[in-house]
């Protein structure tokens, strides 16, 4: 009787939503450059300005101020390494928890602390602003792909505007799970992914405030307005767009998927108290939970679970391979031991409360064998 | 719907994007839905089946050019893989080497790199070519020396489909010890590519100039001798640290298979496209006088004629045949109304230049669309002759003819 597996790490990658496979299976077989001249590059161009236009729209942004990159990782580099101050690199201030594509961009970034629920120290923050003397660029991501604490991203902006410096928020993972206005949230860039909610993979966006003179990092024909060199990934523009287009039924799963979740973690810690719970306290993503075992390491839980049919992870993707405990969850100041034994649960907008029981059920009766062992 | 098919332009611009081979979309279609997965979360089955996919294609494009899996980086595309050679090799070697030489008909891309390194102090050597478009083998001998770190040919040229001579450059940038970067985005899948024959020690590929998706591309790093490049940018540090970022699972999928699909076909492709182009050219030279081939006529991917119609202006000509589609050049720039500096590169008069289109056969060209296309060219030049002709002002034009 072995069950279909069911996928709980959707912070990883969470499957196409249908009318984003539409979409691109229309467009898979279209011939055309979008920079060519003829009918076939006009065509192309049509489709691709239709999908720039929805994710404008997704975001609240201009068209003309939205830049299609090959991902998340490319948009957070070209956000933090395209912008200059007198022909020098801006100082890059980050928070300490966030993404790895964030941490290494920019070779001295400096980085602000997190408080032991996962938000960024804002104290630390202002202390630090007022510390330089060159304008700064600040990036801190609306949602953490580890914990789903959303950052206070209006306070952040406040203290950096007041200080002269500019705003780089990584929406990567909170793209279409979060409602996000460019305008209303005041910051300068904002980066999207398209596989996060529901589009393809290998397609993202940097959200560039009109007026800002960001310089491409990859040279080249000059393509999205000479922001990124390369011929336009249409298909998977076309799917960014579509997943865009139908992201309000994302949203809308959102309050279900905090029921869900916040169910999941009740029924853990009334089996098992001693179970950590990273970043509750907080305003999270509805769809992450972050807890620890103490004692046992995430890998045999992990195991576990994968021979049981239930995939979720130990924090990021990008990093899974590797045994080094999570820099999120030490920046929140948990021990290596702990932050080595956590796992990330993430929910998608398809999942059911079954597939949530079937990971209940199959992390009690490992907990219950590792408690008898 | 037969009808509607005949309606539809003549795609002749093989050069600027080639459509995805209907069976490389029937080979990315259950990536899109039901085999999804983040190649990088190996920690359950769902991540390695998506890794063991991902390798699969890996494995099928390092066998196109005769490399090892471990060698090939994926990337968003061959810009994005000329970016990361040229500003990968310089950032390692800064202060080791300081010299770096180009060719002046590379792809913009590749150029704007080399600006960057200009700029950033390297000392930079554009290598001229003949009026054929091939590099002057003399002056790349007269240029390389023990300070050269770097230096990039291109295996097919996109505007006019010379084939440059790697063997001979791979040799003597091994005798220097300098890294010799190959930009095959034209090249790949077309001609016989080989990177220990011709000692090529970083190439780049792209995914939709070989009848795979938009999107993805990839670059070779040889591992011995080893090359050594620092990344574009950081991230999780997937692809050996050489390029972060999530992989596209589909989009490797599918281009591993267009490497594949291409290599079982590439003999018996090139022999048709050889005579498909002969019959282009013989159609268009039985008809019409003043044509000439911009570029070598033997050493040339079949795929590519390059001529240029005496007396015509090619923006005119274009405008003039709304029925089949192509280019004066490359797609990136044909915004632009600057003449192509690659053609410039060749030193031919001007109006050679202006009168020059690219015409880019490729896997659905059919001899019924040449023969369909050779009919409109002919009845769009004569045209414009014509009008010339009573405007006045075909002096020059008749002139220019071989």
């Amino acid at each position: 009787m072995q069950d279909s597996p069911v996928y709980l790490d959707h912070n990883a990658t969470t499957p196409m939503r249908p009318a984003a496979i539409d979409a691109m299976s229309g467009v898979l077989g279209l011939t055309g450059n979008p920079s060519s001249v003829h009918s076939f590059g006009r065509n192309a161009r049509k489709l691709l300005d239709q999908a720039r236009g929805a994710v404008a729209d997704l975001v609240g942004a201009d068209p003309a101020e939205v830049v299609f990159t090959s991902g998340g990782s490319e948009a957070n580099d070209l956000a933090l390494n395209g912008l200059s101050h007198q022909e020098l690199p801006l100082t890059v201030i980050a928070s300490a928890g966030e993404h790895d594509s964030v941490r290494k961009a920019a070779p001295q970034t400096i980085f602000v602390p997190l408080t032991g629920d996962g938000r960024i120290d804002l104290s630390a923050l202002e202390g630090l602003l007022a510390s330089q003397a060159e304008p700064a660029l600040v990036s801190v991501m609306l949602a953490n792909n580890e914990t789903g604490v959303v950052q206070p991203l209006c306070d952040v902006v406040d203290l950096a505007h007041a200080a002269g410096a500019l705003v780089h928020c990584d929406g990567v993972q909170a793209s279409g799970k979060l409602a996000m206005d460019f305008a209303a949230l005041e910051v300068d860039l904002l980066s999207l992914s398209a596989h996060k909610f529901g589009g393809p993979q290998g397609v993202g966006a940097l959200v560039v405030r009109s007026g800002l003179d960001l310089k491409a990092q990859h040279r080249g024909g000059g393509q999205e307005r000479n922001r990124r060199a390369g011929t336009e990934n249409l298909p998977g523009i076309v799917g960014f767009g579509a997943a865009a287009a139908t992201a309000e039924e994302v949203l809308a799963a959102q309050p279900c998927l905090a029921l869900l979740r916040d169910d999941m973690e009740a029924r853990l810690a009334q089996v098992a108290p001693e179970v950590v719970f990273f970043g509750r306290q907080s305003e999270r993503l509805a769809n992450t939970s972050c807890f620890a075992l103490p004692g046992v390491r995430a890998e045999t839980q992990l195991m576990a679970l994968d021979l049981a049919g239930v995939a979720v992870s130990a924090g990021s993707a990008c990093s899974s391979g590797k045994v080094a405990p999570s820099h999120v969850l030490k920046a929140m100041g948990a021990e290596d031991d702990l932050a080595g034994a956590a796992l990330r649960v993430s929910l998608g907008w398809q999942t059911s409360e079954a597939e949530v029981d079937r990971l209940v059920e199959a992390w009690i009766a490992f907990y219950n064998r590792s408690r008898a062992a | 719907m037969a009808d509607k098919q005949a309606d539809r332009p003549i795609y002749l611009d093989y050069q600027a994007t080639t459509p995805s081979d209907p069976r490389v979309m029937e080979a990315m279609l259950p990536y899109l839905s039901r085999q999804f997965g983040n190649p990088h979360s190996i920690q359950h089955t769902i991540g390695l089946k998506a890794e063991a996919a991902v390798e699969k294609a890996r494995g099928q494009v390092a066998d196109l050019i005769n490399a090892e899996s471990r060698e090939v980086i994926f990337t968003s595309g061959a810009t994005e893989a000329n970016n990361l050679a040229i500003k990968g090799v310089a950032a390692f070697q800064k202060g080791r080497r300081g010299h770096a030489i180009v060719a002046v008909t590379e792809h913009k891309c590749v150029l704007e790199s080399y600006h960057r390194l200009e700029r950033e102090g390297w000392r930079v050597t554009y290598l001229p070519v003949s009026s054929k478009g091939l590099l002057d083998m003399k002056a790349l001998t007269t240029a390389l020396d023990e300070d050269t770190a770097l230096v990039s040919v291109m295996a097919v040229n996109n505007e006019i489909g010379v084939i440059q001579p790697l063997d001979e450059i791979g040799a003597l940038c091994r005798e220097k010890k300098a890294a010799f970067h190959c930009d095959a985005a034209q090249a790949a899948g077309k001609i016989p590519l080989d990177v220990e024959a011709a000692k090529i020690d970083l190439l780049s590929i792209s995914g939709h100039k070989l009848y795979g998706p938009m999107g993805i591309g990839a670059l070779y790093v040889r591992r011995r001798p080893r090359v050594r490049l620092e990344p574009l940018f950081d991230g999780g540090g997937q692809e050996r640290g050489l390029r972060s970022g999530t992989l596209p699972l589909f989009l490797c999928v599918g281009f591993g298979e267009a490497c594949a699909l291409a290599q079982a076909d590439r003999a018996s492709e090139g022999t048709r496209l050889a005579a498909l182009s002969a019959r282009l050219w013989s159609g268009l030279t039985a008809e019409l006088d003043g044509l000439s081939v911009n570029g070598d006529q033997d050493r040339r991917f079949a795929g590519n004629l390059n001529i240029s119609f005496a007396g015509v202006d090619a923006e005119a000509l274009i405008k003039a045949m709304p029925e089949i589609a192509v280019s004066t050049g490359s797609a990136c720039t044909s915004a632009s109304v600057e003449p192509s500096y690659v053609l410039q590169a060749l030193n031919l008069e001007e109006e050679r230049t202006r009168s020059a289109l690219r015409i880019g056969l490729g896997r659905f060209s059919t001899a019924e669309e040449i023969d369909r296309a050779v009919a409109i060219i002919v009845r769009a030049v004569t045209d414009l002759r014509g009008r010339a002709g009573r405007d006045g002002n075909s002096a020059d034009g008749s002139q220019a003819a071989e």
